[in-house]
């Protein structure tokens, strides 16, 4: 499939490629307009809806859309308002669906219907984004997938609706940044930490436009799961994508997922970053972003005497079955001191946290198991947070208001010390849990 | 389209993200005149009742970070907000304001927001790239658009873009 890749000129970071190849271009360089031919696209149910109203205007305004440019290439992830919390979401559900049939649109997770979950999430467990592909969505943490070394990128409604219609979407070529870690992982580091690391350096505009690939051996050492944990919050330095050099790891993990064949791209040894950025993980600690923002971040033990009203560990960033199997290994044979919610990203994750007996210790803890959904993250239903109330978190946005009351107040963390927290009742490094039931 | 005038609306912090421009809970709402109501809500409750047809927004920068939710520039825009001045955007904001054609994403110089109070009348002139601050009788550059971003907002959006 991608046959002349080798015709590429040298200096290309694997974003440059993807967008050189996806234009029908030999070369590109940071700052270039391109239009980039789409290879996915994935809406959800708050920015479906969206799209579609979007298409109604068009169509108001004379444009006839009678089909859409590619139904196997679109998908469709129920997510953020399931189960239904009102008689909207559960409208825009119907909208949705009607939509999606009309339009022959196959690939569309229902909730209570088989395997469903969040959208990122389903990106990499179904194995629906390969390498080398341009995947857009309509959602900002589309740029998870960009660890299986695809370029993802979220967009809004019209640029979604005019990716339907067109099968192609404009670009700015942007500027990469590299982030090298090295050295070999601490067993109380999680990938959150170093992201939030990353974040509280260079700020919440710290990639604003730009590419945040990462390397280095502790990239290479970490998993598949782990590494979407970085891309996803690139998000948040208001990176355009997150991208890291597909390796073994992510051939096997997606062999495991999926039939259909791909052609990896790679980073040229000597491609141009505009900053690189090195950190060595050993030095690394606990890291938590406090309220009210990513950036805003300190080490856990600074905050140790923080109580707190809620421990949450779900999303697409805190809630893969790795963030669920480290935080089952601090809950084990421990109760909890706070409410704690923890709700699987994917049904698959859900079943997979059964199967391994996961589910089993958080509710010997006193937690509650919910259904997948992005409902308590962006604080729509599903347990959200009262004035004052404080949470520990392993979603990816503390801002004012995000997860409930707008006096709310959100920290972010790794799933190990959410766990710790939850047993604690306040903020724990978890290498500081006191050991007893 | 070329010159707008209104007046400022000043919210001087940095990083005003989508979360406040329109909070989570209104994310199921696609009615265009409902989400109005509710624009910029967690940052100020007030502000719908402040603005007239044709306002401009003035904030600190990365303006509009956080969720790709273009339900954010929609209820400016339907408010009656025609240009947000910012040092800088977040990039999903930014795209959603220019191709959905809803508003302006005018980028200023930082040092330019301390000389601008809330309620000036200001003149936006986009042949001129400049900004005439009429209560105060002074003018200021802005940074000019991208060529690609000028031929979008020329076509008032994606809609009427052909980029052939």
């Amino acid at each position: 499939m991608l046959s002349f890749c080798s015709d590429f000129e040298l200096g290309m970071t694997i974003t440059e490629k993807i967008l050189a190849y996806s234009s029908h271009k030999s070369q590109v360089s940071p700052g270039d307009v391109i239009f980039s031919k789409i290879d996915k696209v994935m809406l959800h149910d708050v920015s479906g809806p969206g799209v579609i109203k979007i298409l109604h205007e068009w169509e108001k305004k004379g444009k006839k859309i009678e089909k859409i440019w590619d139904p196997d290439r679109v998908w469709i992830s129920e997510d953020h308002f399931v189960p239904s919390s009102d008689r909207i979401s559960a409208e825009n559900i119907r909208i949705l669906t009607e939509w999606a049939q009309r339009y022959g649109i196959k690939k569309h997770f229902k909730y209570g219907l088989g395997q469903y979950g969040i959208c990122h999430t389903l990106s990499h467990e179904e194995g629906l984004i390969l390498p080398g592909e341009v995947y857009v969505g309509g959602d900002s943490h589309t740029n998870t997938t960009g660890a299986l070394g695809a370029f993802a990128a979220g967009l809004g409604h019209t640029d979604i609706a005019y990716v339907l219609t067109h099968g192609k979407i404009w670009f700015k070529v942007p500027e990469a940044l590299m982030f090298k870690i090295t050295g070999k992982k601490p067993d109380y580091i999680m990938a959150k930490d170093i992201i939030l690391r990353i974040i509280g350096d260079i700020g919440t505009d710290g990639a604003n436009y730009k590419t945040m690939q990462f390397s280095g051996n502790a990239i290479s050492d970490l998993s598949i799961e782990e590494r979407l944990t970085l891309t996803n919050m690139t998000t948040e330095a208001g990176a355009k994508n997150g991208i890291i050099d597909p390796d073994e790891k992510t051939e096997q993990y997606l062999r495991e997922r999926t039939k259909n064949a791909f052609k990896p791209l790679y980073t040229d040894s000597d491609a141009t970053f505009s900053e690189t950025f090195t950190y060595e993980i050993e030095s690394m600690e606990p890291t938590i972003a406090k309220p009210f923002s990513p950036e805003n971040i300190t080490v856990a033990r600074e905050l140790q005497n923080v109580e707190i009203d809620k421990a949450y560990i779900g999303s697409c960033t805190g809630a893969k079955l790795e963030d669920l199997r480290m935080a089952a290994k601090i809950l084990k044979g421990h109760k909890v001191k706070v409410r704690t919610e923890i709700l699987p990203a994917a049904q698959s994750i859900y079943m997979k946290a059964i199967r391994e007996g996961l589910v089993e210790i958080f509710m010997e803890s006193g937690a509650v198991i919910g259904p997948p959904t992005c409902g308590a993250c962006c604080g729509a239903h599903m347990g959200v947070l009262s004035k004052d109330e404080i949470c520990i978190s392993t979603t990816n946005r503390n801002f004012p208001g995000r997860m409930g009351h707008v006096e709310s107040k959100t920290y972010l963390a790794s799933p190990i010390v959410v766990a710790a927290s939850a047993i604690s009742g306040k903020i724990t490094d978890p290498r500081d849990q006191v050991i007893s039931s | 389209m070329k010159i707008l005038k209104g007046n400022v609306h000043k919210y001087a912090k940095d990083n005003i993200d989508t979360d406040v421009i329109i909070p989570g809970p209104y994310l199921k709402i696609h009615d265009f005149k409902e989400l109005a109501k509710h624009a910029l809500e967690g940052l100020d409750p007030q502000f719908p009742s402040k603005v007239n047809q044709g306002d401009f927004i003035l904030a600190g920068k990365n303006f509009g970070c956080g969720s790709s939710r273009e339900h954010a520039p929609i209820a400016l825009h339907e408010v009656g907000i025609t240009a947000i001045l910012s040092p800088s955007f977040a990039r999903i904001f930014y795209r959603n304001a220019v191709d959905g054609g809803y508003l302006l994403p005018i980028e200023i110089d930082e040092k330019i927001i301390s000389e601008i109070d809330d309620s000036d009348t200001l003149e936006i002139n986009l042949e001129t790239n400049t900004i005439f601050n009429i209560t105060k009788n002074k003018t200021y550059l802005i940074k000019p658009f991208p060529e690609l971003i000028s031929k979008i907002v020329e076509c008032g959006g994606l809609i009427n873009f052909n980029p052939e």
